[in-house]
């Protein structure tokens, strides 16, 4: 079970728990703001993204080349940036705070 | 305006990616009124496009790919009726008929109807065993059941679009014999460029699934439960299940006993609203207007349905100005390929594909003259992204350099 952290971008905090399933569903599921999740997971909306915070960053590791690839030249990018739906609920460190991206 | 939703009912027709999207933005942009759907199919809404991929190849059912999760519904006040269909328009008493003999009557009407699948008139298709369409759930729960039972596993896949496509290689992946038929020269042939369909032709042939283009399935002979698929070059196929992907028909008929306007789907302006000003139609059924492309389009992607639904939710709900502009995309995935396609390519004249050095990677750009209409990315989401940004911003490209790979994949590259 993971504790999980969202903070909008108008600064409302959301804290969820989740047992299984990707970051981006449940947040979804706890109705953050700013995160749509349009494709369903499959990295292709980029309606998920979040910045790690980052103490964080190393514990909840790289992106993938696809999920970079979509990152890259995203208005929002930051060296902490990562797409939501491919991070796993319980492979996530608990306590773990997000930033939700513009 | 929220004061006076309260009061009010929002009734949708269809609760699949456009209704349900609708109905969570409407509570977001604060509808406070009863929100209800209706859907003719019993499952709870899922998402569709893991059908013919996901899906497939797992054992698991549809709840792994809810569109939200049963709690939400509740939460949200959002009222799902299952397993009924919705029988006629009364648009002069605001009301619905359904199929249990009750009537509803609505403030606000959404008509979100989709598309079927089309059943060409080939002789023999009635009698067909294991024949099916990829739709639901429950013809992809059909499609999996049939090919567990099937020993042979001879699979016919009619028409080679990207349903077909993709169906084929989750069946290839479980151990299918599987064979193509297109009717056209070429796979993918109303959606892509020909350099497009040569890759995805190879791809499949490379994977052991046999593509056969020109060919125009005429009749089926069933025998013992085994089919011969008959082309009109007389070329015979046997098959232990068939799945038929050659298009849709689009959902219209309520809307058209109702009088309202029809063109190539329903007609809607820039709020998604038809010639009824209580009625909107939205998703694979609605014909609307691109602002972007100066064109009407009819549209069969996920980003139309939620992007859409967003926009009439916002109009439903009283806001002005409400213009519903988008680029739209797709994608699709077959084997380890991530095809992901931006904007709209119909009336280009000219293409620059570039070839990038990792193996099968690459992206196709679609130009009127030197406008960008569009991007097809294999395995290169980075032409994807950067596609949407020049799209969207009307940005001059460099075709030269475009094509040049000895040139980094950088947004000041081609300028
Ligand atoms: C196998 C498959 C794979 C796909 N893959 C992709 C993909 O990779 N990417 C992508 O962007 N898109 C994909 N699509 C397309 C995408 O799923 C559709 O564009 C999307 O479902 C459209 O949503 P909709 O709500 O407008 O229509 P639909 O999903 O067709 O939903 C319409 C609903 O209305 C109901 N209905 C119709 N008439 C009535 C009535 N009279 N009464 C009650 N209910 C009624 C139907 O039962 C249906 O549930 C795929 C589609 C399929 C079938
Ligand atoms: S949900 Fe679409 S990219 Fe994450």
């Amino acid at each position: 079970m993971a504790k999980i952290t969202f903070i909008t971008s108008n600064n409302e905090t959301i804290i969820a728990e989740g047992t299984s399933g990707s970051v981006m569903e449940l947040a979804v599921k706890n109705k953050v703001k700013g995160i749509d999740g349009d494709c369903g997971g499959v990295c292709s909306c980029a309606t998920c993204h979040v910045h790690v915070n980052e103490e964080f960053w190393s514990a909840v590791g790289k992106p993938s080349e696809l999920e970079s690839d979509m990152l890259e030249f995203d208005d929002n990018v930051s060296e902490y940036s990562r797409l939501s739906c491919q991070l796993k609920v319980e492979e996530v460190p608990d306590g773990l705070i997000l930033k939700v991206a513009k | 305006m929220t004061t006076t939703t309260q009061s009010q009912v929002c009734v949708v027709i269809g609760a699949s990616h456009a209704g349900i999207n609708l109905a969570f933005a409407l509570r977001r942009e604060g509808w406070e009124g009863n929100i209800i759907l209706y859907d003719i199919d019993k499952e709870f809404p899922y998402h569709r496009p893991p059908l013919s991929k996901a899906y497939l190849t797992s054992e698991e059912g549809t709840e792994q790919s809810l569109l939200f999760p049963k709690e939400n519904y509740d939460d949200e006040n959002i009222t799902l009726k299952l397993g009924i269909s919705v029988k006629s328009i009364n648009r002069n008493d605001k009301s619905i008929n359904l199929s249990d003999n009750t009537v509803q009557s609505y403030d606000k009407l959404v008509i979100a109807t989709g598309a079927r699948p089309f059943i060409p008139p080939i002789k023999g298709i009635e009698t067909a065993q294991n024949l099916f369409p990829m739709r639901t759930a429950e013809d992809a729960a059909n499609i999996r059941k049939a090919f567990n039972a099937s020993t042979k596993k001879r699979v016919i896949v009619i028409g080679g679009g990207y349903i077909g496509l993709e169906t084929a290689a989750s069946l290839k992946k479980l151990g299918a014999q599987v064979v193509v038929l297109e009717r056209e020269e070429r796979i993918l042939a109303r959606v892509t460029a020909p350099i497009m369909s040569e890759f995805f032709t190879e791809l499949h042939q490379s994977n052991a699934v046999e593509i056969l283009t020109s060919k125009n399935v005429i009749s089926i002979e069933t025998k013992n439960d085994i089919n011969s698929v008959i082309c009109d070059d007389n070329s015979t196929y046997e098959a232990d299940l068939i799945v038929v992907g050659v298009g849709i028909k689009v959902n219209t008929e309520l809307a058209q006993e109702a009088d309202l306007v029809i063109e190539n789907g329903i007609k809607v302006d820039a709020t998604a609203r038809t010639n009824d000003e209580h009625i909107y139609a939205i998703g694979d059924c609605s014909y609307h207007y691109n602002p972007h492309y100066k064109t009407n389009v009819r549209l069969e992607s996920v980003q139309n349905a939620v992007d859409q639904a967003k926009t009439a939710a916002k109009a439903i709900c009283g806001q002005e100005n409400v213009v519903y502009d988008t680029i739209p995309w797709f994608w699709s995935d077959q084997f380890d390929v991530k095809l992901q396609m931006v904007g709209l390519s119909n009336g280009y004249n000219d293409i620059v594909t570039r070839k990038e050095e990792t193996k099968n990677s690459f992206s196709t750009w679609y130009f009127r003259d030197e406008e960008l209409l569009a991007v097809d990315a294999v395995n290169f989401a980075k032409a994807y992204m950067l596609g949407t940004r020049f799209i969207k911003s009307g940005q001059l490209i460099n075709k030269t350099k475009l094509s040049d790979t000895t040139i980094p994949f950088k947004p000041n590259s081609f300028i």
